[in-house]
């Protein structure tokens, strides 16, 4: 092959590199690995850890330890879709674009929306994205946030807010939701929208229906944020006047893998499609006019519109929207109210019994799905560590993320908790 | 039903469209049955204070059986790089083994939940620090974040870091000067972070022209962002004046990552001039690409920047143990938890397995395959910048449209007839009709022959037959599609009330 590009020996072809940016010794990294030899550090690594899975877990918080069905996991290891690129040769790439379609779809069915995307990074970022798009369309600056929305994504939106592309004010929070009232005062003709998760940080449902006219009173959007494995047990948000709904899809197929690879989800009503950022499928015609797929409304996105379109996302997370699809075929739609019904269920009953130990305190009465947080009378970081000697994640010591959180526990409980586990548990926690 | 369908009987192997999963399967299809109650049910209206939902979704009724067919049909569909040779022009669309496929599997690593105390996570932690300072050897830049999900993420993560940089110096600046020939992700990224976008032309050789970026620099100028190699495939001579000049006016130097595969363990971008960069471990460490993600953006920043990082930072103690850290000028974070955690497993996998010397075979290859590709290729196709390329190179189809009337779309949508991925095509624009190809160091010599007699072999078809390449592909699952139609009639899910 040198022969062939007439040169006689590798280093003529790096010609091109100044003399004195070339690295001219070695990379200081140690040599290469056998297979056999990759795969015992891989495990000596994985050994090193303690997987939640592995042990009796009530960790949430934006994260959930969900029953996976096998088959997803063998569709999402095809080759043909996990080796492929992004989907911009239409004829060659209908296996994506067909599932893409139908995750469009289930996102648009869960949230009650019109038309959705093909996918984002993370809730994070598609709860970002949709402060920015709710900037775009209404041509104002600020964005209000609850305060009871998870803490990192609200790291997240100042982190982004820093750009000077809008401002964020945050709306407090009383008995673990949004003060409507409170709300409605931050709200004034500037404001582009508001935005709410609920289930909440703290697992309380929102009042939706009155935040959504605070929204719209000021002619804001309202953007809210949504866990899909819910889905089949809580009303859409598109009943409460929603104009945005983003989530994070985890829960739905895929695992919690320290959490990421996660899958933000997009969705939003007609009338705003433009402004959507991120790739969108359509259903169109090949020339022999049999129906076929193709990423379409490609004006608003990076590679055409360069500074002007509506984000700069390029690589999304397509195999995570693809093992979220097979999921949700999978689990079907009673599956997917069962899952509810069982994580709700559960969390009522482990919420309960922990009470019942006199342990515990419950600081809020604010309805709650499948996440509640109660105050530890002890200390919780000792509690969480004796716990974990014996077993047993005790849900997340919020302490650690936010010392005005000091004293709260937050407990998720998902459809994989037995009853003997939590009984367990709650005994072993009141004798401490 | 035509003639020709009728070669096709029902029931023959399906090479055609297929119904959507929500017209497979029947009402009474299951798969996976909702779990038992094992405590007390709840009145879900109550527990959830009147919000439990009415109207149930629609989702697909079907058994296991029905979605393993439907997704081997769906896959059956897709072409990827096990499919065939995937030449794809800046995307290093390399082989992904099958190794990293399996450990990122592993238990330890796919069941960890971010919430957990340090003291279980411990090889995670060191996982993801052995992968931070491998990177920053790799890139001769020493501070490092995992976190950005993708490389354009991780250009808005620096351009908010620069931000921030500047800022702690008082110093506010409101322009970033990009190089025509960008990626569309680097300007984008610039607006997202609030910045206003300068683009200068590039040079009659394709490179930055130097004068031209001195009369766009001024202390207005936050940065300047570089893919270099560039998008022609081209390493910049110039490249250390370059980065002077930008340092001169008080800016700094970013660059795009992309085209990393072509230089590891050959030059670094740190020692280049450069202040900041991301790496694509998609690209590069051999991460797939899961059909448009997901992948993951570190960016390595000088000891300058360092302390801007984005956290939570995985840090090894003194006593050798591993814990979190931030730094203390932190721009905050740019997304959930660590990153994509599961791509960096495969990339340190990747990283171990080939160590300091393999990487740098890795990337001489890959330069040697475009090279002799090129070589071959440039007698039939036109190549506007004839010197040596790094890891890709981009020709014309200029030739063909002028003598027979066949666009660079036509040769690529042939090349899918003969079971070959086109490269990147109408990109970067400088080029007329340009094709970008990018073997990777992965394809045998025997797949780059074939690529090159498939390639000449479309170029005799354009002269004597050019209708057959206008009509490309035949052999497709479906052919060209009506992409206006897509935008005029948008049809972007499917409805209930349109099934049976």
């Amino acid at each position: 092959m040198l022969r062939a590009v007439g040169a006689t020996e590798i280093d003529e072809l790096f010609e091109s590199v100044p003399e004195a940016v070339r690295l001219g010794r070695p990379l200081d990294l140690p040599d290469g690995l056998t297979e056999m030899e990759t795969a015992f550090a891989l495990r000596a690594l994985a050994d090193a850890n303690t997987p939640a899975t592995a042990l009796v877990s009530f960790a949430g918080a934006g994260c959930y330890d969900h029953y996976v069905p096998a088959i997803v996991d063998h569709v999402i290891r095809r080759p043909e879709f996990f080796t492929a690129y992004t989907p911009y040769q239409p004829e060659v790439s209908q296996g994506t674009l067909q599932n893409i379609y139908e995750f469009q779809t289930m996102i648009c069915e869960l949230t009650g929306m019109d038309v959705a995307n093909a996918s984002m990074y993370d809730g994070a970022t598609a709860f970002v994205e949709a402060a920015l798009m709710a900037s775009r369309v209404t041509k104002r600056h600020k964005v209000v946030v609850a305060g009871s929305v998870h803490p990192e994504w609200r790291v997240v939106l100042r982190t982004y807010a820093a750009s000077g592309n809008i401002e964020v004010v945050t709306c407090p929070v009383a008995d673990g939701t949004v003060a409507v009232a409170a709300a409605a005062a931050l709200m004034d003709d500037s404001t582009a929208a508001l935005l709410v998760s609920s289930p909440n940080f703290l697992g309380h449902l929102e009042d939706l229906a009155a935040l959504g006219e605070v929204a719209h009173a000021a002619g804001a959007l309202f953007v809210v944020s949504v866990n899909p494995i819910l889905s089949g047990v809580l009303e859409p948000p598109s009943s409460f006047g929603a104009d945005i709904v983003v989530g994070e899809g985890q829960p739905l197929g895929n695992p919690m893998s320290l959490g990421g690879p996660g899958l933000g989800f997009f969705a939003c009503r007609d009338a705003h499609l433009r402004q959507l950022p991120g790739r969108i499928v359509g259903r169109t015609v090949d020339v022999d006019g049999r129906g076929a797929f193709v990423l379409t409304m490609q004006t608003r996105e990076q590679h055409i519109r360069r500074e002007r379109a509506t984000s700069n996302i390029c690589s999304n997370h397509a195999l995570n929207a693809l093992a979220a699809a097979v999921y949700l075929s999978a689990v079907g739609v009673e599956g997917l109210a069962g899952v509810g019904r069982a994580c709700v269920a559960k969390a009522h009953y482990l919420r309960d019994a922990l009470l019942s130990t006199g342990t515990f305190d419950a600081p809020y009465s604010a309805p709650f799905a499948h996440e509640f947080a109660l105050r530890y009378k002890g200390d919780p970081s000792v509690m969480h560590s004796e716990m974990l000697g014996r077993g047993f994640l005790a849900g997340v010591d919020l302490g650690t993320i936010d010392p005005g959180m000091d004293g709260l526990v937050l407990f998720a409980v998902t459809e994989k908790r037995t009853m003997a586990e939590m009984d367990a548990f709650v005994g072993e926690v009141a004798s401490l | 039903m035509t003639a020709e369908d009728a070669r096709f009987p029902k029931g023959a192997p399906a090479r055609g469209p297929r119904a959507l999963i929500f017209e497979t399967g029947s009402p009474e299809s299951r798969c996976v049955l909702a779990p038992e109650l094992d405590v007390p049910d709840v009145s879900l209206d109550t527990a959830l204070a009147g919000c439990a939902r009415v109207q149930a979704p629609a989702l697909p009724h079907v058994t296991e059986g029905e979605i393993a067919r439907h997704y081997h049909h769906l896959a059956s569909m897709n072409f990827g790089v096990d499919s065939g040779s995937y030449p794809l022009g800046s995307c290093t669309m390399k082989y992904n083994p099958r190794l990293n496929e399996d450990v990122c599997r592993l238990e330890g690593f796919a069941g960890l939940h971010p919430y957990q105390p340090v003291g279980t996570i411990q090889g995670a932690l060191e996982l993801m620090v052995g992968l931070a300072d491998a990177l920053a050897e790799i890139t001769g830049l020493p501070g490092v974040t995992l976190q950005p999900a993708a490389g354009a993420h991780g250009e808005f993560t620096a351009m908010m870091m620069f931000r921030a940089y500047h800022a702690a110096k008082g110093d506010v600046r409101k322009r970033i000067v990009i190089p025509d020939a960008a990626h569309g992700t680097n300007p984008a990224s610039v607006a997202m972070a609030g910045y206003e976008v300068t683009t200068i032309a590039s040079d009659a050789n394709g490179a930055v022209d130097l004068d031209a970026l001195k009369a766009a620099l001024d202390t207005d100028v936050a940065a300047f962002m570089l893919t270099n190699p560039n998008t022609l495939g081209l390493f910049d001579p110039n490249i250390v004046a370059i980065t002077e000049a930008v340092h001169a006016v008080g800016a700094l130097a970013y660059c795009d990552g992309a085209n990393m595969n072509a230089i590891m363990g050959k030059a670094r971008p740190g020692d280049m001039g450069f202040d900041a960069m991301h790496i694509n471990l998609h690209k590069t460490f051999s991460t797939p690409h899961g059909g448009g993600g997901p992948g993951a953006g570190p960016v390595c920043v000088t000891a300058a920047l360092t302390p801007f990082l984005p956290g939570p930072l995985p840090v090894r103690l003194d006593d050798g143990t591993f814990s979190v850290g931030w730094t203390d000028r932190s721009i905050g974070r740019v997304r959930s938890s660590f990153g994509n955690f599961g791509v960096f497993v495969r990339a340190y996998a990747y990283i171990l397995a080939l160590g300091g010397d393999g990487l740098r075979a890795a990337s001489e290859q890959a330069v040697l395959s475009a090279n002799y590709m090129k070589e071959k290729l440039k007698g039939t196709y036109p190549l506007p910048y004839d010197r040596p390329c790094m890891h890709e190179f981009v020709l014309s189809g200029s030739r063909l449209r002028k003598e027979h009337g066949v666009h660079t779309l036509d040769v690529a949508k042939r090349l899918l007839d003969y079971g070959m991925h086109p490269p990147t095509i109408y990109f970067p624009l400088l080029v007329d009709e340009s094709i970008m190809f990018e073997p990777t160091e992965t394809e045998s010599l025997e797949d780059l022959d074939r690529m090159i007699d498939v390639m000449l072999t479309i170029a005799g078809e354009a002269a004597s037959d050019p209708d057959l390449l206008h009509g490309a592909p035949y052999s497709t699952p479906v052919r060209r599609l009506d992409e206006a139609r897509a935008v005029k009639q948008p049809d972007l899910r499917w409805r209930p009330s349109s099934a049976r």
